[in-house]
């Protein structure tokens, strides 16, 4: 399978990314430039962590109407498998791929640390190498990562088994001090109800190799191409 | 017309204004004052501070640049090479916090990638005012907010640094920002401005009226109206800098560009005129085609504005319309403002009139250096004998508070809002001793770090100097890394006092001193001086910042104890030294005495054993003693291990027992080792001419420390840890 890295110009996140899934998961990989329009036939696209934009506007606001993300959304909706990680999660939510927003993290600080989530449904295309509980060690680094959602939209997000990460302390339990950023129900990761679009806060690809501390990042690109890669997986829209 | 009340503006002296006149062989007007103002400043000129700087060693075979660019240069093999360099902002950081500190992460990005180099690691050495203060915790805020707003956005990750708390740095804080890049070694690049006939592009930013004067303002003392002086400041913007990064680093790699330079200190001016003279050449500019953010700018303003994220190229004229397509991939404009000339001077236009017409070499090159009268410091304030000072009953207790000091406790409050892992390079974060960043593709690995203890300076220049020096090797040695290369940051008070030359040439003789037994060239630095604020100097602070190698990533060590049931060793010699330590200072409110001795030659010879025993992984963990003595390097040790174990240690010393537990003797390191590979690491030390002895084991969940058989301290791990790591936040307590 291959992986396209969506490049806007303040991503930064873009080459880590890159250097996780070309170099630790050895799968081809190639770099999708945002004026482009075009998606060289890739099977799973990564918007990557950084500051699209410079996000002095509300998060992400501006990288929607980049050319790029009308192909992203069209590609989305067609089934193809998309994965947004820290500032790609918010481009994702103001997409309007996932529901909800983020709010400035609770202690209004720009937060860098590893962060234990637990995995919270693993039949899921992103979660498949894991299991259910299992907890994964893997950094977190945003100023922006407090989930929002009202009421109505995260009872169904809960229903549905759409939650798919939520910080919890190193033995699983979900405490107020684990949720870090004050998550609401402490999401650290939702899919859409299609299950082909992934958002989450922390960086798996900050987690990819053991001399950096965790492996544990490689179980989300594991899932991703054991679920593509699998005989008879869903061609590509 | 020009007058006395006029240079006083300017900071000119009397003098100098008639060497300008003689070296241009004219009345300056208004403009070309300005010019001078800003490149003979103390901040561009280094006038004060430049016939002591040639003591420093420059050479070594790693060397590919030494001082006097915007970088230093060191081979580190396999076709690459490092970029570093440290620069203060001290002065806009008070004025500031937030803007102050952010452009000064900005303003050294760009001395790294202006080279060809693509920033990897960023460090900050930060001074305050203590924390129970609200004026310095808000100062504190804002530069720390500053630094990671700046390095966040931009994605270089700030992967460690320093922070100190003294109340002479109350009105005075200290910013002193550190960056490394990587880069190949055929593709360098240098402020040239070679070939008549080429073309001068601006590139980034619009100018605007901010920090005009910026480097004016960073060469004088502070009074009590510097709240009018916020002006002076620049506004940083990170995304410009990052679309600046990469344009910049495109048309460098496709080889489309003959020089680049930055705009920083003293903007316009410094980039035309510094690259017109180191190519002996001359520089025709139209003001007319810089692009400005604001209406009615005079010629003045635009050539001394510090608006930030901007760039001077220089390319010939074939490759204009290349290097233009690629900024405009980055959105950016990058229109051509002049032309390289043949004459040596700058003939700068505005509106179809010349308003600048002098030699570049008189602006770049002549500006006067002063060899300013010293007044070579006395002794230190004696400690009162240790005889009148009783040994506390409760040595616990005396740990716990020195945990809590500011300067001793846990800075995650602090990095924990940098990002400290972009780019995924980062081995080792901050709190290690040093940083360790991996190379992508290669088994080498960078370390680094930041170190100086005013306190030790002040009290003795020469011997606080060697310290720093001494103290950022062993931080280096302790995770496994030979140094090869040093660039400082001397922070000093008001040049044109005697007494703070004296300590300036002091410290510079120390730091010379050091590197020469290290054996590591400087490439380069920065002086800040002035920082004095309503009358009163800071401590003379050397900061030292020194890149180690290390040559295989697997074989480095960390400061935690790897495992329950391993031999605790101290490295080094133990000394009654209690002058300038941090235990005087917190328990007895005394900032007094002669600070630790240090022997260089057994220094290096204590590091070099560390580093072959890493290499040989006969080493477990290894933690430099340093403030807060043995003890506090004891519980430091118990805390970076994962799962946290304690420790029981048994000394036999003359020593009594503060002395011993807190005492700051340098050189000194704690290693832990396996059990079966205690034998064959002390016989190793012999051999190297090094004192090491086991002093105990790790395990439990406390930790123990006898003497002579008697127990001084007995503490939980839990409470220990503790007070360390909740002091900090304490100050900054915010309700969620």
């Amino acid at each position: 399978m291959k992986f396209g890295v969506v490049q806007f110009p303040g991503s930064n996140c873009d080459f880590d990314a890159y250097h996780a899934l070309r170099h630790a998961m050895k799968r081809p990989t190639v770099m999708l430039w945002h004026k482009d329009h075009d998606l060289q036939g890739v099977d799973c696209v990564v918007l990557p962590g950084g500051f699209a934009y410079g996000d002095y506007l509300r998060v992400g606001a501006i990288a929607r109407f980049s050319p790029l993300m009308q192909q992203v959304k069209a590609f989305a909706r067609g089934g193809g498998h998309v994965i947004g990680i820290c500032n790609g999660f918010q481009v994702l939510l103001e997409l309007g791929l996932l529901p909800g927003a983020m709010l400035r993290n609770k202690n209004l600080k720009f937060l860098c640390q590893p962060v234990h989530i637990r995995i919270e449904n693993a039949r899921t295309d992103f979660t498949r190498a894991g299991r259910k509980g299992q907890v994964l060690r893997v950094p977190i680094a945003h100023f922006d990562g407090n989930y929002y959602a009202p009421a109505r939209t995260l009872n169904e997000v809960e229903a549905n088994g759409e939650v798919v990460f939520r910080y919890c302390d190193a033995d699983g339990k979900v405490t107020d001090e684990a949720n870090v950023n004050g998550s609401l129900h402490a999401i650290a990761g939702i899919r859409n109800a299609a299950g082909n679009v992934l958002g989450m806060m922390p960086h798996p690809e900050r987690a990819a190799e053991a001399l950096l501390g965790s492996t544990d990042g490689r179980t989300v690109f594991e899932s991703l191409i054991l679920s593509l890669e699998r005989p008879g997986a869903k061609a590509r829209p | 017309m020009i007058d006395k009340a006029l240079l006083d503006q300017h900071n000119l002296t009397e003098d100098e204004y008639r060497l300008i006149v003689e070296l241009i062989g004219k009345e300056p007007n208004l403009t070309e004052l300005g010019i001078f103002s800003v490149m003979w400043s103390e901040h561009c000129g280094y006038k004060s501070s430049r016939v002591h700087l040639k003591k420093f060693p420059t050479e070594g075979p790693r060397v590919v640049q030494g001082p006097g660019e915007n970088a230093g240069i060191l081979d580190i093999g396999d076709g690459q090479v490092v970029v570093f360099k440290i620069e203060s902002h001290n002065h806009p950081s008070y004025i500031e916090p937030y803007q102050g500190a952010a452009t000064g992460v900005g303003g050294i990005l760009r001395d790294i990638f202006t080279m060809g180099a693509r920033p990897i690691a960023v460090l900050d050495s930060l001074r305050f005012g203590p924390p129970d203060d609200a004026k310095n915790r808000s100062v504190m805020e804002g530069v720390v907010s500053g630094i990671s707003g700046y390095g966040n956005s931009i994605g270089v990750p700030t992967v460690g640094g320093e922070v100190y708390f003294d109340p002479c740095y109350n009105l005075n804080p200290l910013v002193n920002v550190f960056c490394l890049g990587l880069a190949d070694k055929d593709k360098i690049f240098y402020a040239k401005a070679e070939g008549a006939g080429n073309k001068v592009l601006y590139v980034g930013a619009k100018t605007g009226r901010d920090g005009i004067h910026g480097a004016t303002m960073a060469s004088a003392e502070f009074g009590k109206e510097t709240e009018h002086k916020r002006p002076n400041v620049q506004v940083g913007d990170p995304f410009k800098e990052k679309l600046l990064l990469e344009a910049c680093l495109e048309v460098m790699d496709r080889g489309l560009i003959v020089g680049i330079q930055d705009m920083g200190a003293a903007g316009l001016t410094c980039s035309t005129t510094e690259m017109a003279a180191k190519s002996h050449m001359g520089i025709v500019v139209d003001l007319d085609q810089v692009p400005q953010r604001e209406m009615g700018m005079t010629p003045y303003e635009i050539l001394l504005s510090e608006s930030q994220e901007r760039m001077l190229l220089v390319a010939t004229p074939g490759k204009v319309a290349a290097v233009q397509a690629v900024f405009a991939k980055w959105d950016l404009d990058a229109p051509v403002i002049g032309e390289v000339v043949e004459g040596g001077r700058a003939l700068i236009s505005f509106k179809g009139e010349v308003v600048v017409d002098i030699p570049v070499d008189a602006v770049v090159n002549l500006c006067p250096a002063y060899d300013r009268p010293i007044l070579r410091p006395g002794p230190p304030p004696p400690a009162p004998p240790l005889e009148s000072l009783p040994v506390p009953d409760d040595l616990g207790a005396v740990l716990l508070k020195l945990l809590a000091s500011p300067t001793i406790a846990d800075k995650e409050w602090v990095f924990r809002q940098y990002d400290h892992m972009v780019q995924t390079n980062t081995v080792l974060v901050p709190g290690a001793d040093a940083a360790v960043l991996r190379i992508k593709g290669s088994p080498k690995a960078l370390a680094m770090t930041l170190d100086g203890n005013g306190l030790y300076t002040r009290l003795d220049p020469r011997t606080g100097a060697r310290i720093a020096v001494a103290e950022a090797c062993r931080n280096l040695a302790c995770v496994g890394a030979r140094p090869i290369g040093v660039t400082n940051c001397l922070n000093f008070g008001n040049p044109e006092k005697p007494e703070v030359m004296g300590q300036f040439e002091q410290a510079v003789a120390g730091i010379a001193e050091a590197c020469r037994t290290f054996g590591i060239p400087v490439t380069g630095g920065n002086v800040s001086f002035y920082n004095d604020t309503e009358g009163l100097s800071i401590h003379p602070t050397p900061v030292l910042g020194i890149v180690g190698l290390i040559d295989d990533i697997r074989e480095i060590a960390r400061p935690g104890f790897r495992a329950a049931g391993d031999a605790v060793v101290l490295i080094g010699d133990d000394r009654e030294e209690l002058g300038g330590t941090e235990y005087l200072k917190t328990h007895y409110g005394l900032e007094a005495g002669a600070p630790p001795a240090i022997d260089l030659e057994q220094e290096k010879r204590n590091q070099e054993f560390l580093i072959e025993s890493i290499e040989a992984g006969l080493v477990a963990s290894a933690h430099d003693l340093s403030e807060g003595g043995l003890a506090v390097a004891l519980a430091e040790c118990a805390f970076h291990a994962r799962g946290r174990i304690g420790c029981r240690v048994d000394l036999e010393s003359p020593l009594r027992d503060d002395a011993l537990l807190f005492g700051e003797s340098q050189s000194r390191i704690l290693v832990t080792c396996r059990k079966a590979g205690l034998d064959a690491f002390l016989k190793s030390a012999a051999a190297h001419g090094v004192t090491a002895r086991a002093i105990g084991r790790t395990g439990g969940s406390e930790l123990v420390i006898q003497h002579a058989g008697r127990t001084v301290l007995q503490l939980t791990v839990r409470q220990a840890f503790r007070a360390w790591k909740d002091s900090l936040p304490s100050f900054f307590q915010v309700k969620t």
